[in-house]
Protein backbone atom coordinates (compact mmCIF):
# COMPACT_ATOMS: atom_id res chain seq x y z
CA UNK A 1 0.00 0.00 0.00
CA UNK A 2 0.81 3.63 -0.26
CA UNK A 3 3.05 5.80 -2.67
CA UNK A 4 5.67 2.81 -3.24
CA UNK A 5 6.65 0.98 -6.45
CA UNK A 6 4.24 -1.52 -8.05
CA UNK A 7 4.76 -4.83 -6.94
CA UNK A 8 8.31 -6.10 -9.95
CA UNK A 9 6.29 -8.71 -11.61
CA UNK A 10 3.42 -5.94 -12.42
CA UNK A 11 3.61 -5.43 -16.27
CA UNK A 12 3.05 -1.70 -15.49
CA UNK A 13 5.43 0.13 -18.40
CA UNK A 14 5.59 -2.79 -20.19
CA UNK A 15 1.97 -2.90 -21.62
CA UNK A 16 1.55 0.63 -21.82
CA UNK A 17 4.79 1.32 -23.71
CA UNK A 18 3.79 0.69 -27.03
CA UNK A 19 0.33 2.71 -26.71
CA UNK A 20 2.18 6.16 -27.08
CA UNK A 21 1.22 7.21 -23.82
CA UNK A 22 2.56 9.49 -22.35
CA UNK A 23 4.56 9.49 -19.11
CA UNK A 24 2.36 11.94 -17.53
CA UNK A 25 -0.54 9.83 -18.60
CA UNK A 26 0.88 6.65 -17.00
CA UNK A 27 1.20 8.20 -13.71
CA UNK A 28 -1.76 10.31 -13.08
CA UNK A 29 -3.07 6.38 -14.12
CA UNK A 30 -0.74 5.57 -11.16
CA UNK A 31 -2.22 8.71 -9.11
CA UNK A 32 -6.08 8.03 -9.81
CA UNK A 33 -5.62 4.35 -9.55
CA UNK A 34 -4.34 4.73 -6.28
CA UNK A 35 -6.44 6.69 -4.95
CA UNK A 36 -9.50 4.89 -6.33
CA UNK A 37 -8.33 1.60 -4.70
CA UNK A 38 -7.68 2.71 -1.59
CA UNK A 39 -11.25 4.29 -1.01
CA UNK A 40 -13.54 1.57 -2.55
CA UNK A 41 -17.06 2.21 -0.69
CA UNK A 42 -18.64 -1.23 -0.74
CA UNK A 43 -22.43 -1.41 -1.45
CA UNK A 44 -23.33 -4.18 0.85
CA UNK A 45 -26.09 -6.57 -0.61
CA UNK A 46 -26.59 -9.36 2.19
CA UNK A 47 -28.95 -11.86 1.89
CA UNK A 48 -27.92 -14.85 3.84
CA UNK A 49 -24.73 -16.13 5.74
CA UNK A 50 -22.38 -14.61 3.89
CA UNK A 51 -23.36 -11.32 5.35
CA UNK A 52 -22.96 -12.08 8.87
CA UNK A 53 -19.30 -13.11 7.29
CA UNK A 54 -19.19 -9.42 6.21
CA UNK A 55 -20.12 -7.85 9.24
CA UNK A 56 -17.24 -9.72 10.55
CA UNK A 57 -15.02 -8.39 8.54
CA UNK A 58 -16.09 -5.11 8.90
CA UNK A 59 -15.55 -5.08 12.39
CA UNK A 60 -12.42 -4.40 14.29
CA UNK A 61 -11.42 -7.68 14.21
CA UNK A 62 -10.47 -7.76 10.54
CA UNK A 63 -10.91 -4.25 9.94
CA UNK A 64 -12.09 -3.42 6.48
CA UNK A 65 -11.14 -0.02 7.28
CA UNK A 66 -7.45 -0.46 6.91
CA UNK A 67 -8.01 -1.29 2.68
CA UNK A 68 -9.95 2.20 3.00
CA UNK A 69 -13.70 0.28 3.17
CA UNK A 70 -14.99 1.65 6.25
CA UNK A 71 -17.90 3.55 4.58
CA UNK A 72 -20.54 1.11 4.02
CA UNK A 73 -22.46 2.41 1.34
CA UNK A 74 -26.43 1.86 1.80
CA UNK A 75 -27.47 3.88 -1.55
CA UNK A 76 -25.95 2.64 -4.15
CA UNK A 77 -25.75 6.03 -5.85
CA UNK A 78 -22.35 6.77 -3.81
CA UNK A 79 -21.01 3.17 -3.79
CA UNK A 80 -18.42 1.84 -5.93
CA UNK A 81 -18.25 -1.89 -4.81
CA UNK A 82 -21.55 -4.17 -5.03
CA UNK A 83 -20.70 -6.87 -2.79
CA UNK A 84 -23.24 -9.42 -3.21
CA UNK A 85 -23.30 -11.49 0.10
CA UNK A 86 -25.85 -14.35 0.17
CA UNK A 87 -28.03 -16.39 -1.97
CA UNK A 88 -30.66 -14.10 -4.30
CA UNK A 89 -33.75 -15.92 -4.70
CA UNK A 90 -35.39 -15.05 -8.70
CA UNK A 91 -37.65 -12.39 -6.73
CA UNK A 92 -34.72 -10.23 -5.61
CA UNK A 93 -33.44 -10.12 -8.74
CA UNK A 94 -35.25 -7.21 -10.68
CA UNK A 95 -34.04 -5.61 -7.52
CA UNK A 96 -30.65 -6.62 -7.49
CA UNK A 97 -30.43 -5.52 -11.37
CA UNK A 98 -31.91 -1.97 -10.36
CA UNK A 99 -28.93 -1.74 -7.51
CA UNK A 100 -26.43 -2.41 -10.11
CA UNK A 101 -28.27 -0.04 -12.41
CA UNK A 102 -28.34 2.98 -10.00
CA UNK A 103 -24.87 2.64 -9.29
CA UNK A 104 -22.20 5.11 -10.89
CA UNK A 105 -19.25 4.38 -12.76
CA UNK A 106 -16.36 3.35 -12.04
CA UNK A 107 -17.99 0.29 -10.23
CA UNK A 108 -17.02 -3.06 -9.41
CA UNK A 109 -18.69 -6.39 -8.24
CA UNK A 110 -17.65 -8.31 -5.50
CA UNK A 111 -19.96 -11.74 -5.60
CA UNK A 112 -19.63 -13.36 -2.27
CA UNK A 113 -19.55 -16.82 -1.74
CA UNK A 114 -20.81 -20.23 -3.30
CA UNK A 115 -24.45 -19.47 -3.38
CA UNK A 116 -23.90 -16.18 -4.91
CA UNK A 117 -21.24 -17.19 -7.31
CA UNK A 118 -23.38 -20.57 -8.51
CA UNK A 119 -26.01 -20.84 -6.45
CA UNK A 120 -24.82 -22.89 -4.43
CA UNK A 121 -26.25 -25.82 -2.79
CA UNK A 122 -29.46 -24.33 -3.67
CA UNK A 123 -30.18 -25.97 -7.18
CA UNK A 124 -33.73 -25.54 -7.45
CA UNK A 125 -36.63 -23.66 -8.67
CA UNK A 126 -36.15 -20.09 -6.74
CA UNK A 127 -32.83 -19.10 -6.63
CA UNK A 128 -30.79 -17.42 -9.03
CA UNK A 129 -27.85 -20.05 -10.32
CA UNK A 130 -25.03 -17.09 -9.93
CA UNK A 131 -25.74 -13.50 -10.00
CA UNK A 132 -23.04 -12.87 -12.60
CA UNK A 133 -26.73 -13.78 -14.79
CA UNK A 134 -28.04 -10.84 -13.40
CA UNK A 135 -24.92 -8.32 -13.16
CA UNK A 136 -20.98 -8.20 -14.22
CA UNK A 137 -18.78 -9.31 -11.45
CA UNK A 138 -15.17 -8.79 -11.14
CA UNK A 139 -14.19 -10.86 -8.26
CA UNK A 140 -15.86 -14.14 -7.22
CA UNK A 141 -14.68 -15.30 -3.47
CA UNK A 142 -15.43 -18.59 -2.76
CA UNK A 143 -16.97 -19.90 0.25
CA UNK A 144 -19.48 -21.48 2.61
CA UNK A 145 -19.66 -19.02 3.77
CA UNK A 146 -16.19 -17.25 3.37
CA UNK A 147 -14.13 -16.11 5.80
CA UNK A 148 -13.31 -12.88 6.47
CA UNK A 149 -9.56 -13.70 5.26
CA UNK A 150 -11.21 -14.50 1.79
CA UNK A 151 -13.17 -11.79 1.35
CA UNK A 152 -10.77 -9.51 2.25
CA UNK A 153 -8.39 -11.45 -0.25
CA UNK A 154 -10.70 -10.97 -2.77
CA UNK A 155 -10.87 -7.08 -2.10
CA UNK A 156 -7.01 -7.34 -2.28
CA UNK A 157 -7.41 -8.77 -5.95
CA UNK A 158 -9.65 -6.16 -6.85
CA UNK A 159 -7.93 -3.59 -6.09
CA UNK A 160 -4.74 -4.98 -7.73
CA UNK A 161 -7.61 -4.99 -10.85
CA UNK A 162 -8.22 -1.01 -10.08
CA UNK A 163 -4.56 -0.50 -10.00
CA UNK A 164 -4.38 -1.97 -13.67
CA UNK A 165 -6.77 0.11 -15.34
CA UNK A 166 -5.83 2.75 -17.80
CA UNK A 167 -7.43 6.23 -18.44
CA UNK A 168 -6.76 5.45 -22.45
CA UNK A 169 -8.90 2.61 -22.59
CA UNK A 170 -12.27 4.04 -22.28
CA UNK A 171 -13.71 0.86 -22.57
CA UNK A 172 -13.52 -0.38 -18.78
CA UNK A 173 -15.67 2.83 -17.75
CA UNK A 174 -18.62 1.77 -20.88
CA UNK A 175 -21.98 0.93 -18.97
CA UNK A 176 -22.70 -2.64 -20.35
CA UNK A 177 -25.93 -3.06 -21.14
CA UNK A 178 -27.67 -6.57 -21.18
CA UNK A 179 -29.38 -7.72 -24.52
CA UNK A 180 -32.11 -6.08 -25.69
CA UNK A 181 -33.71 -9.07 -26.23
CA UNK A 182 -33.45 -11.58 -23.41
CA UNK A 183 -32.57 -8.62 -20.81
CA UNK A 184 -29.52 -10.74 -19.62
CA UNK A 185 -25.22 -10.31 -19.93
CA UNK A 186 -24.66 -13.58 -21.19
CA UNK A 187 -26.38 -15.44 -24.30
CA UNK A 188 -29.37 -17.53 -22.93
CA UNK A 189 -27.51 -20.97 -24.20
CA UNK A 190 -24.48 -19.99 -22.20
CA UNK A 191 -26.66 -19.95 -19.12
CA UNK A 192 -29.16 -22.69 -19.73
CA UNK A 193 -25.29 -24.79 -20.29
CA UNK A 194 -23.65 -23.55 -16.99
CA UNK A 195 -26.82 -24.24 -14.78
CA UNK A 196 -26.69 -27.72 -15.88
CA UNK A 197 -26.67 -30.16 -13.00
CA UNK A 198 -23.63 -31.49 -12.34
CA UNK A 199 -22.12 -33.50 -9.34
CA UNK A 200 -24.51 -35.41 -7.22
CA UNK A 201 -27.26 -32.91 -8.01
CA UNK A 202 -27.45 -34.80 -11.45
CA UNK A 203 -28.86 -38.03 -9.12
CA UNK A 204 -31.68 -35.85 -7.73
CA UNK A 205 -35.29 -36.60 -9.11
CA UNK A 206 -36.83 -34.23 -11.71
CA UNK A 207 -40.42 -34.76 -10.93
CA UNK A 208 -40.20 -36.76 -7.82
CA UNK A 209 -42.88 -39.63 -8.99
CA UNK B 1 -65.49 -3.76 19.19
CA UNK B 2 -64.21 -4.12 22.61
CA UNK B 3 -64.45 -7.87 22.48
CA UNK B 4 -61.94 -8.59 20.47
CA UNK B 5 -59.01 -7.17 22.56
CA UNK B 6 -60.22 -8.75 25.77
CA UNK B 7 -57.52 -10.42 27.43
CA UNK B 8 -57.33 -14.46 27.77
CA UNK B 9 -54.99 -15.72 30.05
CA UNK B 10 -53.63 -19.58 28.80
CA UNK B 11 -55.16 -21.68 30.70
CA UNK B 12 -57.75 -19.60 32.41
CA UNK B 13 -60.93 -21.45 31.48
CA UNK B 14 -59.94 -25.09 32.76
CA UNK B 15 -57.95 -23.92 36.10
CA UNK B 16 -55.84 -26.89 36.92
CA UNK B 17 -51.90 -27.65 37.86
CA UNK B 18 -49.61 -26.10 35.44
CA UNK B 19 -48.65 -27.90 32.74
CA UNK B 20 -45.74 -30.55 31.78
CA UNK B 21 -44.13 -31.88 29.25
CA UNK B 22 -45.92 -35.23 28.49
CA UNK B 23 -43.72 -38.48 28.64
CA UNK B 24 -43.40 -41.33 27.06
CA UNK B 25 -46.16 -40.97 24.14
CA UNK B 26 -47.68 -43.69 22.48
CA UNK B 27 -47.23 -43.24 18.57
CA UNK B 28 -50.94 -43.89 17.92
CA UNK B 29 -53.28 -43.46 20.20
CA UNK B 30 -54.32 -42.22 23.63
CA UNK B 31 -55.96 -40.04 25.17
CA UNK B 32 -57.79 -37.45 22.49
CA UNK B 33 -58.05 -34.19 23.27
CA UNK B 34 -61.90 -33.49 24.27
CA UNK B 35 -62.98 -31.30 21.43
CA UNK B 36 -62.91 -34.16 19.43
CA UNK B 37 -66.14 -36.15 21.18
CA UNK B 38 -67.47 -32.49 21.17
CA UNK B 39 -66.84 -32.07 17.55
CA UNK B 40 -68.64 -35.72 16.61
CA UNK B 41 -71.46 -35.37 18.97
CA UNK B 42 -71.92 -31.52 17.17
CA UNK B 43 -71.24 -32.51 13.43
CA UNK B 44 -72.12 -36.36 13.47
CA UNK B 45 -71.20 -37.16 9.98
CA UNK B 46 -68.92 -34.28 9.23
CA UNK B 47 -66.63 -35.84 11.18
CA UNK B 48 -64.40 -38.48 8.96
CA UNK B 49 -62.45 -39.57 11.36
CA UNK B 50 -60.26 -38.83 14.74
CA UNK B 51 -56.70 -39.75 14.99
CA UNK B 52 -54.46 -39.57 17.59
CA UNK B 53 -50.94 -39.32 16.95
CA UNK B 54 -48.00 -38.96 19.32
CA UNK B 55 -50.71 -37.22 21.95
CA UNK B 56 -51.88 -35.08 19.33
CA UNK B 57 -55.36 -35.24 17.63
CA UNK B 58 -56.36 -34.91 13.94
CA UNK B 59 -59.61 -34.62 12.95
CA UNK B 60 -61.06 -34.98 9.42
CA UNK B 61 -63.36 -33.30 8.73
CA UNK B 62 -65.62 -32.83 5.93
CA UNK B 63 -65.11 -30.60 2.94
CA UNK B 64 -68.90 -28.96 3.21
CA UNK B 65 -68.90 -28.57 6.50
CA UNK B 66 -64.99 -26.90 7.32
CA UNK B 67 -66.18 -23.81 7.67
CA UNK B 68 -68.97 -24.90 10.07
CA UNK B 69 -66.59 -26.79 12.41
CA UNK B 70 -63.52 -23.68 12.61
CA UNK B 71 -66.36 -21.18 13.15
CA UNK B 72 -67.53 -23.19 16.06
CA UNK B 73 -64.72 -23.94 17.67
CA UNK B 74 -63.94 -20.82 17.67
CA UNK B 75 -67.35 -19.67 18.89
CA UNK B 76 -68.40 -22.06 21.21
CA UNK B 77 -67.78 -21.26 24.77
CA UNK B 78 -67.05 -24.64 25.78
CA UNK B 79 -63.99 -24.52 23.14
CA UNK B 80 -63.49 -21.35 22.14
CA UNK B 81 -60.23 -22.04 19.84
CA UNK B 82 -58.87 -18.28 19.14
CA UNK B 83 -55.30 -18.86 17.58
CA UNK B 84 -55.02 -19.86 13.91
CA UNK B 85 -51.55 -21.11 14.10
CA UNK B 86 -50.51 -22.50 10.48
CA UNK B 87 -52.81 -23.38 7.33
CA UNK B 88 -51.14 -25.85 5.25
CA UNK B 89 -51.16 -28.93 2.98
CA UNK B 90 -49.55 -31.79 2.71
CA UNK B 91 -49.07 -34.07 -0.39
CA UNK B 92 -48.02 -37.63 -0.48
CA UNK B 93 -45.88 -39.21 -2.66
CA UNK B 94 -48.55 -42.21 -2.97
CA UNK B 95 -51.10 -41.04 -6.02
CA UNK B 96 -53.51 -42.92 -4.27
CA UNK B 97 -53.21 -41.03 -0.89
CA UNK B 98 -55.43 -37.39 -1.17
CA UNK B 99 -54.44 -34.26 -0.41
CA UNK B 100 -54.66 -32.40 2.52
CA UNK B 101 -55.01 -29.45 4.03
CA UNK B 102 -54.71 -28.47 7.51
CA UNK B 103 -55.47 -25.99 9.87
CA UNK B 104 -53.82 -26.24 13.46
CA UNK B 105 -56.09 -24.59 16.01
CA UNK B 106 -54.80 -24.00 19.27
CA UNK B 107 -57.58 -22.63 22.15
CA UNK B 108 -55.51 -20.49 24.80
CA UNK B 109 -58.14 -20.90 27.58
CA UNK B 110 -58.60 -24.35 27.73
CA UNK B 111 -54.85 -24.98 26.83
CA UNK B 112 -55.87 -27.01 24.00
CA UNK B 113 -54.43 -27.91 20.47
CA UNK B 114 -56.41 -29.28 17.99
CA UNK B 115 -55.47 -30.20 14.19
CA UNK B 116 -57.93 -29.94 11.81
CA UNK B 117 -57.91 -31.88 8.47
CA UNK B 118 -59.50 -31.86 4.86
CA UNK B 119 -58.85 -34.57 2.51
CA UNK B 120 -59.04 -33.57 -1.31
CA UNK B 121 -58.66 -36.71 -3.37
CA UNK B 122 -56.20 -36.85 -6.61
CA UNK B 123 -58.33 -38.23 -8.73
CA UNK B 124 -58.79 -35.61 -11.06
CA UNK B 125 -62.45 -35.15 -10.62
CA UNK B 126 -62.07 -33.01 -7.58
CA UNK B 127 -61.48 -29.36 -7.53
CA UNK B 128 -58.91 -28.41 -5.21
CA UNK B 129 -61.13 -26.06 -3.04
CA UNK B 130 -61.81 -25.48 0.41
CA UNK B 131 -63.58 -22.96 2.29
CA UNK B 132 -61.09 -19.59 3.73
CA UNK B 133 -61.86 -19.45 7.51
CA UNK B 134 -60.35 -15.60 6.79
CA UNK B 135 -63.37 -14.27 7.95
CA UNK B 136 -63.34 -16.07 11.40
CA UNK B 137 -59.59 -15.71 11.82
CA UNK B 138 -58.28 -12.61 9.90
CA UNK B 139 -54.75 -13.94 10.22
CA UNK B 140 -55.26 -16.85 8.01
CA UNK B 141 -55.05 -14.02 5.22
CA UNK B 142 -51.42 -14.87 4.25
CA UNK B 143 -51.37 -18.32 5.64
CA UNK B 144 -53.95 -19.09 2.85
CA UNK B 145 -52.42 -17.27 0.75
CA UNK B 146 -48.75 -19.15 0.93
CA UNK B 147 -50.91 -22.19 0.97
CA UNK B 148 -52.42 -21.39 -2.83
CA UNK B 149 -48.89 -20.14 -3.60
CA UNK B 150 -47.05 -23.38 -2.49
CA UNK B 151 -50.03 -25.61 -3.58
CA UNK B 152 -52.70 -24.63 -5.77
CA UNK B 153 -55.47 -24.90 -3.69
CA UNK B 154 -57.88 -22.01 -3.99
CA UNK B 155 -59.47 -20.67 -0.66
CA UNK B 156 -63.36 -19.71 -1.67
CA UNK B 157 -63.96 -16.85 -0.11
CA UNK B 158 -60.75 -15.58 0.72
CA UNK B 159 -60.57 -11.64 -0.05
CA UNK B 160 -57.41 -11.30 -1.54
CA UNK B 161 -55.83 -14.93 -3.06
CA UNK B 162 -52.58 -14.09 -5.11
CA UNK B 163 -49.10 -15.43 -4.49
CA UNK B 164 -46.92 -14.46 -1.89
CA UNK B 165 -44.22 -15.96 -1.77
CA UNK B 166 -43.62 -16.20 -5.79
CA UNK B 167 -43.71 -13.04 -7.58
CA UNK B 168 -47.40 -12.47 -9.14
CA UNK B 169 -46.43 -13.29 -12.64
CA UNK B 170 -45.56 -16.81 -12.00
CA UNK B 171 -46.69 -19.23 -13.54
CA UNK B 172 -44.52 -22.33 -13.56
CA UNK B 173 -46.95 -23.90 -11.34
CA UNK B 174 -47.47 -24.68 -8.19
CA UNK B 175 -43.56 -25.75 -6.30
CA UNK B 176 -44.25 -27.99 -3.61
CA UNK B 177 -46.73 -30.02 -5.41
CA UNK B 178 -45.09 -33.59 -5.76
CA UNK B 179 -44.97 -33.19 -9.85
CA UNK B 180 -43.04 -30.19 -9.61
CA UNK B 181 -39.50 -30.67 -11.00
CA UNK B 182 -36.80 -29.24 -8.48
CA UNK B 183 -35.68 -26.76 -11.10
CA UNK B 184 -38.91 -25.68 -12.05
CA UNK B 185 -40.44 -26.50 -15.39
CA UNK B 186 -38.56 -23.87 -17.49
CA UNK B 187 -34.98 -23.61 -18.67
CA UNK B 188 -32.81 -21.13 -17.02
CA UNK B 189 -32.24 -18.90 -18.67
CA UNK B 190 -36.22 -18.52 -19.28
CA UNK B 191 -36.66 -18.73 -15.61
CA UNK B 192 -34.26 -15.20 -15.03
CA UNK B 193 -35.84 -13.90 -18.29
CA UNK B 194 -39.04 -13.55 -16.40
CA UNK B 195 -37.82 -12.84 -13.09
CA UNK B 196 -36.17 -9.74 -14.35
CA UNK B 197 -38.92 -8.76 -16.77
CA UNK B 198 -40.81 -8.72 -13.10
CA UNK B 199 -41.17 -5.10 -12.42
CA UNK B 200 -41.69 -5.14 -8.17
CA UNK B 201 -42.57 -1.63 -8.24
CA UNK B 202 -45.36 -1.81 -10.53
CA UNK B 203 -47.32 -3.77 -7.87
CA UNK B 204 -46.57 -3.06 -4.48
CA UNK B 205 -47.04 0.14 -3.45
CA UNK B 206 -46.32 1.79 0.13
CA UNK B 207 -50.52 2.62 0.81
CA UNK B 208 -49.97 -1.32 0.77
CA UNK B 209 -48.10 -1.73 3.61
CA UNK B 210 -49.79 0.95 5.81
CA UNK B 211 -51.11 0.84 9.16
CA UNK B 212 -53.52 3.60 8.65
CA UNK B 213 -56.41 1.55 8.06
CA UNK B 214 -55.97 -0.42 10.71
CA UNK B 215 -56.01 2.83 12.83
CA UNK B 216 -60.11 2.21 13.82
CA UNK B 217 -59.97 -0.84 15.08
CA UNK B 218 -57.44 -0.41 17.83
CA UNK B 219 -58.99 -0.21 21.33
CA UNK B 220 -60.12 3.13 22.29
CA UNK B 221 -57.80 3.39 24.49
CA UNK B 222 -54.73 2.73 22.23
CA UNK B 223 -55.96 5.36 19.37
CA UNK B 224 -56.34 8.33 22.04
CA UNK B 225 -52.52 7.52 22.84
CA UNK B 226 -51.91 7.38 19.44
CA UNK B 227 -53.66 10.29 18.58
CA UNK B 228 -51.67 12.59 21.45
CA UNK B 229 -48.39 10.82 19.87
CA UNK B 230 -47.20 9.59 22.76
CA UNK B 231 -44.92 6.58 22.47
CA UNK B 232 -44.21 3.95 24.35
CA UNK B 233 -41.82 0.84 24.63
CA UNK B 234 -38.75 2.74 23.65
Amino acid sequence: MGLSARPADTPARADTAGSGESWVATRLDFLVNWGRAGSLWPMPFGTACCAIEFMATAASRFDLARFGMERMSFSPRQADVLICAGRVPFKLAPVLRRIWQQMPQPKWCISMGACASSGGMFDNYAVVQGIDTIIPVDVYVPGCPPRPEGLLYGILMLQEKVKRERMSDTSLRNEMDPDPKSGLYIPPAAIDELSEPFGNSVHQTRSGL
Amino acid sequence: MSAPFSVVLPGSAAPGPAPATPRHLPNRGGPANPSADALRARFEGGITRVEVIWGETNVYVDRALLFDVVQWLHDDASQRYDYLSDVTAVEYRDPEQPLEVVWHLRSLPYRRFLRVKVELPKDGTTLLEVPSVWSVYKGADWLERECYDMFGIRFVGHPDLRRILMWEQYHEGYPLRKDFPLRGRFGRAEQLRQALAANPEARYSMEELTVAQAFEDLPEAMRARLQTGERTGE
